[in-house]
This record gives structure tokens, sequence and C-alpha cells, in this order.
């Protein structure tokens, strides 16, 4: 079985490390902060600035002035600190923020990322991202391994516009794990019940398998 | 101590013209300078240029500018959320130039405090360093991006003292304290005036050097764009 947007963000969540700062992106990665591992200590980081992000407010304590990257609702955690936009992205740039979790539409296996713009639709901008992926020290990418119409979304060059180039280390997919190295991804883990194969056939970009593949543990 | 403080809105936008670069605060909805865009709506001056990490929404923030047809050029760094705003982009009415956040805030800041460029990793490699000059330091490329020159900064501020001394409140700070120091004239609308003295010099936020008048706002909305709460349990 394919992994479910939830899945996806538990799996990423087994990459935290205790005393990390962490931004999380809009959509799947929001969903990481729900499942931090037991006895490790992060602090996420909103770019719009707030660090020690909580979780939303309780009904009735909503506060127009406290928002996150995604203009939602929340709440700061004890320990937390409030802070400008050119402070909040003096902490990315000069990685201060160990660990990047974003979506994507496209990654290339040279780590290129596409995620901003399709040409011929509605550009919104790049919001943040373009300043995250080229300086985080940790990038990881969560997004569905195809896209709606079947199409592979690991690629050999990104289609689409850059967002960044070179920067993602790792891919967590519906279907894999996933890092990037030496121009290729390398297949680490396969979600519970997903072949080998399915992975190979899903993959455009070239992909390294070595050895047995392990499923996949929650 | 050097006095601020104006009587009005009117009286804070005095000598603002059609064709002029703005700057306003905020991030969404959070820290708009309201007062002030609405004066600008009632004055109904055009052709202006709007520096502002986004575009408010059809019917708020500087959605109601783009209504008016005031905006001739928006420079943000996301636009989502603004059918008007999609509408008069894809027509080509209103001109528009996307440009990474980190960056939109680092030349705010720069404008401010008299950097005339910078490098920075972000957008290395993609259409947004097309054109720029871009270098290595120790192995990596940077990109070249300049500072802003606008001729008002609009910003909004929690506290504020007659000196201009200003204090901001949770994520309502965002991008009003470097525009604050980027104005050729910065105008601050507070939702607290003060008398100078009451606030405590150790909690400011920005110094009042940054700000050439300041005034008492009012009927603050404060919109909310994403309301997500945890139910009482």
């Amino acid at each position: 079985m394919a992994l479910s947007k939830e899945q996806i963000a538990q799996r990423i969540a087994q990459e935290l490390q205790d005393k990390w700062y962490v931004n999380l992106g809009i959509g799947i990665p929001t969903l990481v902060a729900n499942y931090i591992p037991k006895g490790i200590d992060v602090e996420f980081q909103s770019e719009n600035g707030l660090l020690g992000m909580g979780p939303f407010p309780i009904e009735g304590t909503e506060d127009a002035d406290l928002i996150n990257a995604g203009k939602q609702t929340v709440t700061i955690l004890n320990g937390g600190s409030l802070f400008d936009s050119a402070m909040s992205f003096a902490m990315i740039r000069g990685q201060h923020v160990q660990l990047t979790v974003l979506g994507a539409m496209e990654v290339a296996q040279n780590g290129d990322i596409a995620n901003w713009k399709i040409p011929g639709k509605m550009v919104k901008g790049m919001g943040g991202a373009m300043d995250l992926v080229a300086s985080a020290e940790n990038i990881i990418v969560a997004m569905m391994h195809t896209n709606k119409k079947g199409e592979s979304k690991l690629l050999k060059k990104c289609s689409l516009p850059l967002t960044g180039v070179a920067c993602v280390k790792k891919v967590v997919t519906n279907l894999a794990v996933l890092e990037i190295k030496n121009g290729a991804f390398h297949l680490l883990e396969r979600a519970p019940g997903v072949s080998v194969e399915e992975i190979k056939n899903a993959t455009e970009g070239t992909l390294i398998i070595e050895g047995e593949i392990a499923e996949m543990k929650f | 101590m050097i006095n601020k403080v104006v009587k009005n809105v009117a009286e804070a936008l005095h000598g603002v013209e059609n064709g002029m670069t703005f700057m306003l605060g905020g991030f969404g909805l959070c820290g708009i300078p309201e007062n002030c865009i609405s004066e600008l709506v009632r004055l109904g001056i055009t052709d202006l240029t709007c520096i502002s990490n986004n575009a408010g929404v059809d019917d708020f923030g500087l959605g109601l500018l783009l209504q008016k047809r005031q905006i001739k050029k928006m420079i943000s760094s996301y636009v989502g959320e603004n059918d008007e705003f999609e509408r008069q982009m894809l027509s080509g009415e209103l001109e528009v130039d996307l440009i990474p956040q980190g960056t939109l805030a680092e030349r705010c800041r720069a404008t401010g405090a008299g950097i005339p460029a910078f490098y920075t990793p972000a957008g290395y490699g993609t259409e947004v360093a097309e054109g720029k000059e871009t270098r290595e330091f120790n192995g990596k490329m940077y990109v070249l991006e300049h500072a802003f020159n606008p001729q008002f900064a609009f910003v909004k501020a929690w506290k504020g003292d007659a000196a201009g001394n200003l204090i901001f409140k949770g994520t309502a700070r965002n991008f009003n304290p470097m525009m604050a120091m980027a104005g050729k004239i910065t105008v601050v609308e507070v939702e607290e005036l003060v008398e100078a003295g009451e606030l405590d010099p150790n909690q400011i936020h920005i110094p009042g050097i940054f700000v050439q008048r300041i005034f008492q706002g009012k009927d603050y909305e404060k919109r909310i764009e994403q309301r997500t709460v945890t139910p009482k349990s």
C-alpha cells in the first residue's frame, strides 16, 4: 500500500534529530509536527517571524497577530520568540535552521527542485522557498511519487522552472524513501507492500538499488 | 524629544502622488497598515508601485487598491488568494515582480541601512537570477540583489510613542521594521499612541529616528485569513 499523506509526514518525522530547528512548508510538511518522536526536542520556525511554533489555538483564543507562513492562526510555545522577516531569513541563510521540509512538483536526480511555477498557469510566487532551498543543510522533499496523470515526479532533469539547484538530499514519497547523491536517486526504503519494481516503474530518473530494500517501519 | 505625531491619516499621507513607489508592511493580512491603505484608496492616486510581501485579498488590504486599479506594479514574494490580482496580471494590466521572500526582506533592510546591494544564494540557477551578476564565494554561487528606493513606507505597529519609537506584536512584526527603516518618509500607524517616556527604551523594536510621521490608527479589523483552531475538548 502506498502511504497516505499522514504516513509520509510520519516517516519524515523519524528524520528529526534532537535540538534541531526545523522549517516546515505548507501541505504535507506541516503534518510532520504531529509525529515528533518521543525524547526529541525540536523547535519549529515559521519564516514570517516565529520560533517555537505550537499547535492551532483553542477555539476562541485565536489571535490575528499570531499566524504561521501559511497564514493560519497558531500558538507560541514556552521558549519561543518573535522577530522580523530579515532576521528570520538570516536564520535560514545563515544555516541556523537545521532542516527544511517542503513539497515539490518535480525533483531531479542531481537534487534540483521545482515547486513554484507552471508556465501558462497563474504564478503565485515562490514565497520563502528559494531562500530555504538555497541555504538549508538538510532538505527533505515530501511529495507523491507520480503526478495525477501517473507520470514520475522524480526525473533525470526538471522540466518546470527551478526553485533551487542541486540542493535536495532526501525525498520521501508515498512509495519510497530515497537519497540523492552522485547524480542519482538511491532507494533506501519502500512503503509497506510496495515492490521495488513498482518504485522503479514510477521513477524516471536514474534509480540505484543496492541489496535488499527494507520496508519502512512506523 | 523630536515629536513625530501627526493628527490623522490625511496629514500622515501628505505628499503622496501618482506614480510613486511605496513599501507596505504586513504578511498576508497580518500587520498591514489598514488606515493608510484606506486613505490611499480615498485619495485615488494611481500608477503606484507597491513593495509588499503579499497583495491582500480581493476585498481587503492591497486588494482594495487593486480593485480601483491604482497599482501599476507589485513587487512581492507571494500573491495567491486574490482573484482580481490574477485577472489583472493575466490581462497584462498589472506588472508583477516576484522575488524570494528573504531577498525581499533583505532588500528592504539594505535600503534603510545604506547598503546598495548584497549577495544572496537565493534564486541562483533559477529565472530569478537571469540578467543579474553572480559570484562565487567559498565554493558557492550567489546572486547580486539591490536595495529599493521608495518614497514612502507605510508601517503598522502595535504601540508607538510621540518620538516615533515602535513596538510590534506577535507575527504582525514581519516586514514592518525593515520597511520603517527604508522609507524616505516613513508613516507609522499604531494601535496605541503614547507619550514619550511611557515605553520602556529596553523594549523598543524600532527607534524613532527611522520614523517621520506617526498617528493613532482606528477601526482595526485585523482580519484572519485562515482561522485554524483546536476544538475545545
